[in-house]
C-alpha cells in the first residue's frame, strides 16, 4: 500500500531521523525534511513530498502547506544554480531592473524561467539583507553585492555550488 | 456582568466573552469573518475592528479587533466611529481586490455572508483596476463544489476541518496573495463533515455540489423544521423544496443537539425523497401478477377489504415515527404488532432501552458529550453508527485544554492560544472495540477485541471501580483509574455487535461511578446508541413483550395470520432471504406502506405510497431519549399520503372505538401519549397545531420567494390555490413572521441584513446559546425510577476455532435511506469482508482476493484490517451484497472461483486513502 517508487533514499532518510531525533513530534521536523530533500535533488516533487509526510506521519496536505509556504522549498524543478534577485526597496532604488535586464539579456530568461541548459533558474527575493551594498543577488550559495549590469557575466561565471 | 460603553450607551455583557459575541448578543451589527460561535477567535480576518478608548479623556482611540478583545468593566468603544467603519471598509476592500464579481452565477449568492458584510460596511464602487488572481478549482468528490477564486482568505475552512473536525486533508497552501485552500491533490475529501464547509465558508468557494446542479436560490426555497432519519442522533435540519423536489438540507440548530453542524449522511442523505424509485401510486396486483395504478380512494377501499375483519398481523419500522407505528399498532393489537428490526436487532435493542430508564447515570445529550473529560468507548465506531456523537466527541477530548487555558486565565474563544498551549494533550479516550476507528487519532488508548471480550473487559473495569478485583487485568485497571479521575466521565456503547452483555458492561462501568460518588462532583454518563432514526422510540412503544419476526412467522404458518401489514420497512433487509419468504409465503395478504420501491414491495398485494419524513409530520426519539416532531416541508405529490393518514383512514373505517373521534396529528399524538406511558412525554416535544406566532401560521417561505405565480406555468397558467396546512402551526405561504417561535418550528434563518446562516444569532439571545423560543425536544427519560445496575453477564461464547460475522455499519451505505440518494450513493464502496492478517493468512487470502461464505455463492472482495481481532470477519450491512448476512453468525470462508481481482494500483490507492495519515 505504498508508492510503487520508494521515494526518499537511505540517506535522505539517515538524515531526516537525526532532525526527528531532537523533537518530540515526528512532524516537527517538516521544513528540516523538505530541506533535506531539496539539497538532495535540487527541489520537492509530489512523489518526494508525500514521501516525507509518510515518514513523518502527517498528511501530504499538511506538508504540503508548510512546503508551498516557502518560497525557497521549491515545488518545481530548478536549474542547476538558482539565481535569487533582490528587488526590495533598497535593490530597486539601486537599479535592481537594470541588473535583471542584463540577466535576461545574458541569459534568455525572465523572473521564474530556467535557462534551457537547465544551468539557471531565475528567481525574485524580498530583501537578502544586504542592503547596504544593493543591488544584491544570490547564485547558488554565493551572494553578489554592488551589483554592476555591464558585469553580469562575470557573477553568473563560477561553479555550481550545492552543499 | 461587567459593564461596557458603546457607542455612548450603556450595555451589560457577559463576563469572559469578546467584544464581538457582546455585540451581536446586543443586537448590534458588527461585521466579522472569520470568528465563528462554535470555534471561537483567531483574529486573522481584521473585519471586526472597533475602536477603543483607554478612558473618558481618550478622544483618539485604537483600533482593536472585537474578536480578540475581552469585555471589562468600564471599557468604551465605538463602532460606528468614522475610524471604525473606516477601517472596516477598507478590510472589505481589499478582499474585494481579488474576488470576481460573479454573484449573479455563485451558489452562495443570496445566502452569502460575504455580501451580506459587504453591504454591510457600505462599501459599493470597487477602486481597483488591475487583473485578479485566479485559481484551479479542484474535484472534491460528490458533495463538495470548489471554486477557489472567490476566498477570502479567512481561514475557516481549515480551522473546521483539521481543528474542530480533525480532518487531515485540506489545508492551506502558498503564501501571499497565492493562497489556495484545498487539497494536495484531487480528489475526495475524507472528512465525514466534510458538507459542513458548505455553511462554514462564508463565500461561494465551498458550496453544495448536490445544490448546484440543480439550483434554487435561498429565498427561493420552501422549507420547515425537520429532523434527520439517517440515524439514532435526531440531527435537527432544514431541508429546502422547490418544484416538488428536496433541493438541500441546511443545519438547523439546536443547542442541546447538534449545535452548528451536521455529517455528511445527514446533510446529503435526503435525495432519496427525489429518487425515480419511489412510489408515486397506489398499486393492487391482479390475478395475473401485475400491479395496477389505483387512486387513494380506491386504495383506501381495498386496504379496507383486506384488514378489517381479518386475523391480522403488523411490522412496524424503527424509521418510521412514533404514530404511525402507534397506528399499526393499534390496529393490529399489541400482540400481533412486531417492532420490524432483526432477530439479532431486537433483543440488544430491548436491552438498551431498559438500561436507559435504569441506570443512575446520566443519559447524555450531545452537549453533555461534549463536556466529557473520560471517555471509555466500547463497541461502536460512532463516526458510522452515528456520526454526529463522533464529531462531539473530538470536542470532548479538548476539554483538557480548556481546563489548562483556564488555569492560565485564558478564555475558551481564544482558540488559536489556547491549541497552542494543549498541543497534542488531550483529555482521555480509551477505544475498546473489534478493530480500529476513525476516533483513534484521538484515543489515548485502542484495544481490538472481540464483541465477547468487550464485554468482559466492561464488567473488569466495573469490578476494578467497585473496589474489586479487575481479573488480573491491568489494562481494565489503567481505564477504571482514568474514569475515577474524571469529573464527568462518558461510557459510550452501542447496539451495533447485538451484543447484550456489552451494554450490561457499559452500565455496569456507569452504575460503579455512580456508587462511587462521595462528594457528589462527579457525574457520570452512560450513552448507548441504536440503530435508527426512531429505534428507541420503537422500543419505548413496544415494550419486551412484542413479538419478533421469527415468532410472527411461527404464528403465520400455524394459520394464525391472514393479512400482513409492513409499514416503511425492507423486509429483507431484517433477515435472511429464506426467513423473509418464509414468512411472507405463509401469510394470504401483504399489504405494504412505503415510500420506495424495495424486495418487499414486490411480495406485496396492496402497496400504499408514504410521503417521506421531508412530506410528513411525525415524532421520533433519539438514542438520548429525546422525542422531536419534523414537518412536511412540501405537499407530497401524486397519490402519496403520509402513513399516519392511511392507517388513520383504515382504523376509522374499521370503526376502531379509540379512533372515532380522531382526525388531527394532534390528537393522535395525544392518544399515543396516554395508550404509552412511556411515551407520555411526546406531546410536549413541540407545540401542538393550534399555535399561532403573533396571531398567524409560520411561514414556510421567505418573503422574497419569487415565481410563485409562474413557476407551474408551464402546466397550466391558471395559478392554484396554495395548499392550506390544517394540521401544524406552519403555513405554506410567505406571509407571515418567522420570529420568536420556539425551536421546534424555526423553518429558515433569515434577519434583515443577515441573509446567510450567520444570521442565526438573530434568533438566539446569546449567540452561540440556545434558541430564544426554547430549545426543541422533549426528554423523555430523565433519571426518574428505581435504578439498577447489572451484575456480570454472560458474554455470547467465544468459539475461537471459528470466524464470527461482525457487522461494521459503514456511514454511506449502511442506512438505507441516504444509501439511495445521489452523491451518499456515489461514496458507498462495493460489498467486502475485512479480515484480520492472522485469519487472511491462515486461509491464504490476500487483499482484494475473492471469497465465498460458506453456503452461499455471492463473492466478497477481502480487505485485510491489520487492526482486526483474529477471528472477527467484518462486513458493513446494508451494502449491495452484504443484505441478508446474519450478524454474530459464525462462518466458513474460501477461496470465490472465477474471481477477477480489481486493478491492484486502485485497491493500492484506496487503501491508503482510506487511513488518516
Ligand atoms: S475557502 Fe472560504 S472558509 Fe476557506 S479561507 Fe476562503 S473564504 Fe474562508
Ligand atoms: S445521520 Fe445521524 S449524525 Fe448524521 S446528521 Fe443525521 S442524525 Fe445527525
Ligand atoms: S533590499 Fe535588496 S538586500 Fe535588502
Ligand atoms: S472576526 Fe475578528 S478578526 Fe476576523
Amino acid at each position: 500500500m505504498t508508492e510503487l517508487i520508494p521515494a526518499l533514499s537511505d540517506s535522505e532518510i539517515a538524515a531526516i531521523d537525526a532532525e526527528i531525533a531532537h523533537v518530540p513530534y515526528r512532524s516537527a521536523v517538516a521544513i528540516d525534511a523538505l530541506k533535506i530533500v531539496q539539497a538532495h535533488r535540487g527541489w520537492v516533487s509530489d512523489e518526494s513530498l508525500r514521501a516525507i509526510a509518510r515518514h513523518l506521519e502527517m498528511s501530504a496536505e499538511e506538508l504540503d502547506g508548510v512546503a508551498t509556504f516557502y518560497n525557497l522549498i521549491f515545488r518545481q524543478p530548478v536549474g542547476d544554480r538558482v539565481i535569487l534577485l533582490c528587488n526590495s526597496v533598497t535593490c530597486w532604488i539601486k537599479g535592481c531592473d537594470k541588473v535583471q535586464a542584463a540577466i535576461t539579456e545574458n541569459l534568455g530568461i525572465g523572473l521564474g524561467e530556467t535557462t534551457a541548459d537547465n544551468a539557471f533558474t531565475l528567481l525574485p527575493v524580498t530583501c537578502l539583507g544586504a542592503c547596504d551594498r544593493a543591488p544584491v543577488m544570490m547564485v547558488g550559495d554565493d551572494l553578489h553585492q554592488d551589483l554592476d549590469p555591464a558585469e553580469i557575466e562575470k557573477a553568473l561565471s563560477g561553479e555550481p555550488n550545492r552543499d | 456582568m461587567p459593564k461596557i460603553r458603546i457607542d455612548n450607551q450603556e450595555y451589560e455583557v457577559p463576563e469572559g466573552a469578546n467584544l464581538l459575541e457582546s455585540c451581536l448578543s446586543a443586537g448590534l451589527d458588527l461585521p466579522y469573518f472569520c470568528w465563528h460561535p462554535a470555534m471561537g477567535s483567531v483574529g486573522a480576518c481584521r473585519q471586526c475592528a472597533v475602536v477603543q478608548y483607554q478612558n473618558e479623556e481618550d478622544t483618539r482611540g485604537r483600533i482593536v479587533m472585537g474578536c480578540m478583545t475581552p469585555v471589562t468593566e468600564g471599557a468604551i468603544f465605538s463602532l460606528t466611529g468614522d475610524k471604525a467603519s473606516g477601517f472596516r471598509q477598507a478590510v472589505i476592500e481589499s478582499l474585494m481586490l481579488n474576488h470576481p464579481h460573479d454573484c449573479a452565477v455563485c451558489a452562495e449568492g443570496g445566502e452569502c455572508h460575504l455580501q451580506d458584510m459587504t453591504v454591510m460596511v457600505g462599501h459599493r464602487d470597487r477602486r481597483y483596476r488591475g487583473l485578479k488572481k485566479t485559481h484551479r478549482n479542484q474535484y472534491l468528490g460528490p458533495l463538495v463544489h470548489h471554486e477557489m477564486n472567490r476566498c477570502i482568505t479567512c481561514y475557516r475552512c481549515t480551522r473546521y476541518y483539521r481543528d474542530y473536525a480533525g480532518g487531515t486533508d485540506l489545508a492551506a497552501m502558498a503564501s501571499h496573495d497565492h493562497v489556495f485552500f484545498g487539497r494536495h491533490d484531487e480528489g475526495t475529501l475524507q472528512s465525514e463533515f466534510a458538507g459542513n464547509l458548505v455553511e462554514v465558508c462564508p463565500t461561494g468557494v465551498f458550496t453544495d455540489k448536490t445544490l448546484v446542479g440543480q439550483y434554487t436560490r435561498k429565498w427561493d426555497l420552501q422549507s420547515a423544521p425537520s429532523v434527520c432519519v439517517g440515524c439514532a442522533v435526531g440531527c435537527n435540519t432544514v431541508p429546502g423544496e422547490r418544484y416538488g423536489k428536496v433541493k438541500r438540507v441546511h443545519n438547523r440548530f439546536n443547542a442541546e443537539v447538534n449545535g452548528y453542524f451536521l455529517c455528511d449522511r445527514g446533510r446529503y442523505g435526503s435525495g432519496y425523497v427525489n429518487s425515480d424509485t419511489r412510489l408515486p401510486y397506489p398499486g393492487m396486483r391482479g390475478a395475473e401478477g401485475r400491479f395496477t395504478a389505483l387512486n387513494h380512494h380506491d386504495a383506501l377501499a381495498e386496504f379496507e377489504r383486506l384488514t378489517v375483519g381479518r386475523r391480522v398481523a403488523g411490522i412496524g419500522s424503527p424509521r418510521a415515527s412514533v404514530e404511525a407505528n402507534f397506528l399499526l399498532r393499534s390496529l393490529v393489537g399489541s400482540d400481533s404488532f412486531a417492532p420490524g428490526v432483526s432477530e439479532q436487532e431486537q433483543p440488544s435493542l430491548q436491552r438498551a432501552t431498559a438500561l436507559m430508564r435504569s441506570t443512575p447515570a446520566r443519559v447524555p445529550s450531545l452537549a453533555d458529550i461534549e463536556s466529557a473529560d473520560a471517555i471509555l468507548v466500547l463497541g461502536d465506531d460512532v463516526t458510522h453508527t452515528a456520526p454526529r456523537v463522533a464529531l462531539a466527541l473530538r470536542q470532548s477530548v479538548r476539554n483538557r485544554a480548556y481546563e489548562l487555558a483556564a488555569d492560565m486565565k485564558l478564555q475558551p474563544w481564544q482558540d488559536a492560544a489556547i491549541r497552542n498551549l494543549a498541543q497534542e494533550q488531550r483529555s482521555p479516550l480509551v477505544s475498546v472495540t473489534p478493530g480500529s476507528t476513525r476516533l483513534d487519532d484521538v484515543a489515548e488508548r485502542t484495544l481490538h477485541l472481540a464483541p465477547g471480550e468487550i464485554a468482559e473487559f466492561a464488567f473488569a473495569v466495573a469490578a476494578a471501580l467497585s473496589g474489586g478485583d479487575s481479573a488480573g487485568n491491568p489494562e481494565a485497571a489503567a481505564v477504571a483509574q482514568m474514569l475515577r479521575d474524571a469529573r464527568r466521565p462518558l461510557i459510550i456503547a452501542g447496539t451495533s455487535l447485538c451484543e447484550e452483555a456489552l451494554l450490561d458492561g457499559a452500565a455496569a462501568v456507569a452504575g460503579a461511578l455512580v456508587s462511587r460518588e462521595a462528594d457528589g462532583t462527579r457525574a457520570p454518563m452512560l450513552s448507548l446508541v441504536v440503530p435508527e432514526a426512531n429505534s428507541l422510540g420503537q422500543a419505548l412503544l413496544c415494550g419486551d413483550d412484542a413479538p419478533d419476526l421469527a415468532t410472527l412467522t411461527a404464528r403465520a404458518e400455524a394459520g394464525e395470520i391472514e393479512t400482513l401489514i409492513v409499514l416503511e420497512n425492507d423486509l429483507y433487509r431484517r433477515g435472511t432471504g429464506e426467513e423473509i419468504d418464509r414468512l411472507l409465503d405463509a401469510v394470504t395478504t401483504v399489504i405494504v406502506l412505503d415510500g420506495m420501491d424495495s424486495a418487499t414491495c414486490s411480495r406485496a398485494d396492496l402497496v400504499l405510497p408514504a410521503a417521506s419524513a421531508i412530506e410528513s409530520e411525525g415524532t421520533v426519539v433519539s438514542m438520548e431519549g429525546r422525542a422531536q416532531r419534523y414537518y412536511p416541508v412540501f405537499v407530497p405529490g401524486d397519490e402519496r399520503h403520509s402513513s399516519l393518514y392511511w392507517l388513520l383512514c383504515c382504523l376509522k373505517a374499521a370503526d376502531h372505538k379509540h379512533f372515532v373521534d380522531i382526525n388531527h396529528v394532534d390528537e393522535v399524538i395525544a392518544a399515543c401519549a396516554s395508550a404509552v406511558p412511556a411515551l407520555a412525554g411526546i406531546v410536549d416535544a413541540a407545540p401542538g397545531g393550534s399555535y399561532r406566532s403573533h396571531g398567524v401560521r409560520i411561514p414556510r417561505q421567505p418573503h422574497r420567494y419569487s415565481g410563485r405565480t409562474a413557476m407551474r406555468a408551464n402546466i397550466s397558467v391558471h395559478e392554484p390555490k396554495q395548499p392550506q396546512d390544517e394540521e401544524s402551526p406552519l403555513a405554506y405561504s410567505m406571509e407571515g413572521l418567522n420570529r420568536d417561535e420556539p425551536g421546534s418550528l424555526l423553518p429558515f434563518v433569515w434577519s434583515p441584513g443577515w441573509n446567510s446562516n450567520q444570521s442565526l444569532h438573530k434568533f438566539q439571545d446569546e449567540v452561540g446559546g440556545a434558541l430564544s423560543g426554547g430549545t426543541a425536544g422533549a426528554r423523555l427519560i430523565e433519571a426518574a425510577g428505581p435504578t439498577t445496575v447489572p451484575e456480570a453477564a454472560t458474554p455470547s461464547s467465544i468459539d475461537a476455532a471459528t470466524l464470527e460475522l461482525i457487522p461494521r455499519p459503514a456511514i454511506f451505505g449502511s442506512d438505507e435511506l441516504s444509501a439511495r440518494s445521489a452523491g451518499v450513493r456515489d461514496l458507498m464502496p462495493d460489498a467486502y469482508l475485512e479480515l484480520s492478517v492472522a485469519d487472511a493468512k491462515t486461509l491464504g487470502v490476500e487483499a482484494g482476493d475473492g471469497v465465498v461464505l460458506g453456503g452461499s455463492d455471492t463473492a466478497f472482495e477481502v480487505r485485510i484490517d491489520p487492526s482486526l481481532r483474529r477471528g472477527c470477519v467484518a462486513y458493513a450491512p446494508g451494502l449491495n451484497g452484504c443484505i441478508g448476512l446474519v450478524p454474530r453468525s459464525g462462518v466458513s470462508l474460501s477461496m470465490a472461483p472465477d474471481w477477477k481481482r480489481r486493478d491492484a494500483d486502485l485497491i493500492a490507492r484506496d487503501g491508503q486513502e482510506g487511513s488518516l495519515s
